[in-house]
């Protein structure tokens, strides 16, 4: 707590990530200023030189854990902390570099690499929640700006930010869209996808490809994820896509997450079990 | 059929004569229209702008739309808005919050509405706005942003002469034949529109056009038209005591089939026609000077909706699906004096897990749910 007004220190910092969630906190354009005015932004490589020693009262993290020295990392980054908040699908489910996970990750590293002994990497790609305490997560590859301008005003002011958790048809129909899935028969992962994006992909006709993750559907006790599975045989029975289709579908950008993980693990083992 | 209302004619040839009436009285137009693949409020300025051009096929679960060379102008039954989103909309400002030296002001959003006719509605839709009629404007309190909305609305039903595999007003007793609620009643023939007058407004808009009296085969002719129409729908809800009977199948297990298959993904309420259920966002600005507050759909299918100080009340898919049936069937009734369901179909059309409402209504009824039909 240094400069006038005692206003709160932010931080943002990047691991495994492609800034793109940074970027649109930088699309806030001008209210960045009023941000500028309601807090010291004093770590925020990507968007200033001037970079601060911590402690930080809020600290946002993009990128997953996917390089060893992330794992300390994160934890000097929690250390330094008041409000740890994930921003985007890397962060928060460990992004679309999850799909590595459960592979051969020496053979992929073989693969892309003239020489693979320069590269240290870790056989996951994990969201920061399985390595420190999380006290909020913003989905979405990437986060979108309305969502981090309604969390911080919402912080600033003192309401403990809350999210919608719910699918994103909601907000889609609200908006009066024709329905991707219904009336086209396009693979829309909306059903059971969280809202939070302003329903970009079906606005223009095109599917949901599930970038904000899991839909919760419990809440807020005994959490429940998305019926997953039962849109993946809709998929299957009514869309005729194939099991590859299908599990493809769920194995994205946000594959680490538990509830697509699991439907893209039953339909994998069925594609398998196809070919023995 | 409807009690002793006169009937007309209007050819189609001379359509715009009524078109003329309505703007002779400043009303804005709208029809269902196709636009960029989807069924939509358009508005129109003359009779052309009424052809529709493509057909719909509903299906449980799916929607298509087919070009069609046919002279039939009303080919589409309906799409996924109904008359909802003009009268209870998707969105509505309600209040502005505004920091200021003394404190803080609050500057409400006035209701306000242009006039709007629309041509096209179908009864399941005339009905289902009667029901919110009884929802936002019965009792004590009454929603000033739909009652403005609603007094402004002239409604020019279209009879329906087709249905489809969803539809199942004929056993809501809705439809096919627009019965209440309207101002004009058009039904459509192959050169020609019976006109019939429902409400003061509606019969002074119809006499300023000096129409001839239908002759009685014409009449028949769309009497039989609609009536093919009801007796075509293969759907029927089961009509026992439904609020009885639902409350007896509380503890059913067919509530935890229904949800393996459910997403909760709230379609079915989004774009069922009688639904009602909102929630109030706030959304403060950076500056933390002004907040505004939008009224906004909601759902009973949203977690988060059953969530009341510390506790969830419907913690599951399977309390969430047993709600919205056990309301919109059952207790709509005790609550509302008439079912939450107008057999418009959209719930099982639009489902994107392909679940439907009758189907699901009969099994957790039992096999002899339909027998005991009135």
């Amino acid at each position: 707590m240094t400069s006038q007004k005692q206003r709160p220190r932010l931080a943002v910092f990047k691991l495994a990530s492609c800034d793109g969630c940074q970027l649109s906190i930088l699309s806030l354009e001008e209210d960045l200023l009023l941000l500028d005015q309601a807090v010291d932004i004093a770590y925020f490589p990507e968007a200033s030189s001037r970079m601060e020693d911590g402690p930080y009262d809020i600290t946002l993290v993009e990128g997953s854990i996917s390089a060893p020295e992330h794992i300390e990392q994160i934890k000097n980054i929690r250390a330094q902390s008041g409000l740890l908040v994930t921003i985007g699908a890397c962060a928060t489910a460990g992004g679309i570099q999850a799909l590595r996970n459960g592979a051969d990750v020496a053979d992929y590293v073989a693969t892309v690499y003239a020489h693979p002994e320069y590269i240290q990497t870790l056989k996951d790609s994990t969201p920061i929640s399985e390595h420190v305490k999380v006290d909020f997560e913003l989905w979405g590859c990437p986060i979108d700006k309305e969502q981090v301008r309604h969390f911080l005003s919402d912080l600033l002011a003192g309401v403990e930010p809350r999210f919608p958790e719910h699918s994103l048809c909601m907000e889609c129909k609200r908006q009066e869209h024709l329905c991707v899935l219904v009336a086209k028969g396009e693979p829309c992962l909306g059903p059971v996808t969280r809202t939070g994006c302003g329903a970009i992909c079906p606005a223009m006709g095109r599917a949901c490809y599930g970038c904000f993750g899991p839909a919760e559907v419990s809440f807020p006790a005994g959490r429940e994820h998305a019926n997953a599975d039962a849109l993946a045989s809709r998929f299957s029975e009514a869309l005729h896509l194939s099991n590859d289709e299908v599990l493809r579908r769920f194995k994205g950008i946000n594959s680490h997450a538990s509830a697509f993980k699991e439907t893209a693990g039953k339909w994998q083992k069925m594609e398998e079990n196809k070919h023995e | 059929m409807s009690d002793s209302v006169d009937s007309w004619i209007l050819k189609k040839v001379s359509f715009d004569i009524f078109f003329s009436a309505l703007k002779s009285e400043d009303y804005k137009v709208l029809s269902p229209q196709v636009e960029d693949g989807a069924v939509t409020w358009f508005e129109a300025s003359e009779a052309d702008d009424l052809k529709q051009g493509f057909s719909d096929q509903q299906n449980i679960g799916s929607y298509r739309l087919n070009q069609t060379e046919s002279d039939v102008w009303f080919s589409i039954v309906h799409g996924a808005q109904s008359l909802k989103s003009l009268t209870f909309k998707p969105r509505q400002a309600t209040v502005k919050i505004i920091k200021t030296e003394a404190g803080i002001s609050f500057q409400a959003e006035q209701p306000k509405a242009e006039k709007i006719a629309v041509i096209g509605a179908r009864a399941c839709d005339v009905a289902a706005l009667q029901i919110q009629d009884r929802v936002f404007l019965g009792g004590a309190y009454q929603d000033e942003y739909f009652k403005a909305n609603r007094e402004s609305l002239l409604i020019i039903a279209v009879n329906c002469t087709h249905a489809h595999e969803t539809c199942f007003c004929a056993s809501m007793n809705t439809g096919p034949k627009v019965k209440a609620g309207f101002d004009i009643a058009l039904t459509e023939l192959k050169d020609a529109f019976i006109v019939e007058a429902g409400s003061m407004a509606g019969k002074r808009i119809v006499e300023a056009l000096n129409l001839t009296v239908a002759p009685k085969d014409m009449s028949k002719q769309a009497d039989r038209l609609i009536e093919h129409c009801a007796v075509s729908q293969k759907k029927r809800m089961p009509q026992q005591n439904l609020p009885q009977a639902l409350y007896e199948k509380q503890h059913s297990e067919h509530w935890d089939d229904v949800a393996t298959r459910c997403l909760s993904c709230a379609n079915c309420t989004m774009v069922c026609p009688t639904c009602f259920c909102h929630a109030i966002e706030e959304t403060p600005d950076m500056a933390r000077q002004t907040s505004e507050r939008v009224r906004v759909w909601d759902s009973c299918f949203n977690p988060e909706h059953g969530y009341i100080h510390g506790k969830n009340m419907r913690p599951t898919t399977a309390d969430r699906y047993r709600m919205w049936m056990t309301h919109k069937l059952g207790s709509w009734i005790d609550q509302f004096d008439s079912s939450g369901c107008t057999g418009c179909g959209r719930c099982t059309t639009w489902c994107p897990a392909g679940i439907d409402l009758v189907e699901e209504a009969i099994a957790v009824l039992g096999e002899d749910a339909m027998e005991k039909k009135a």
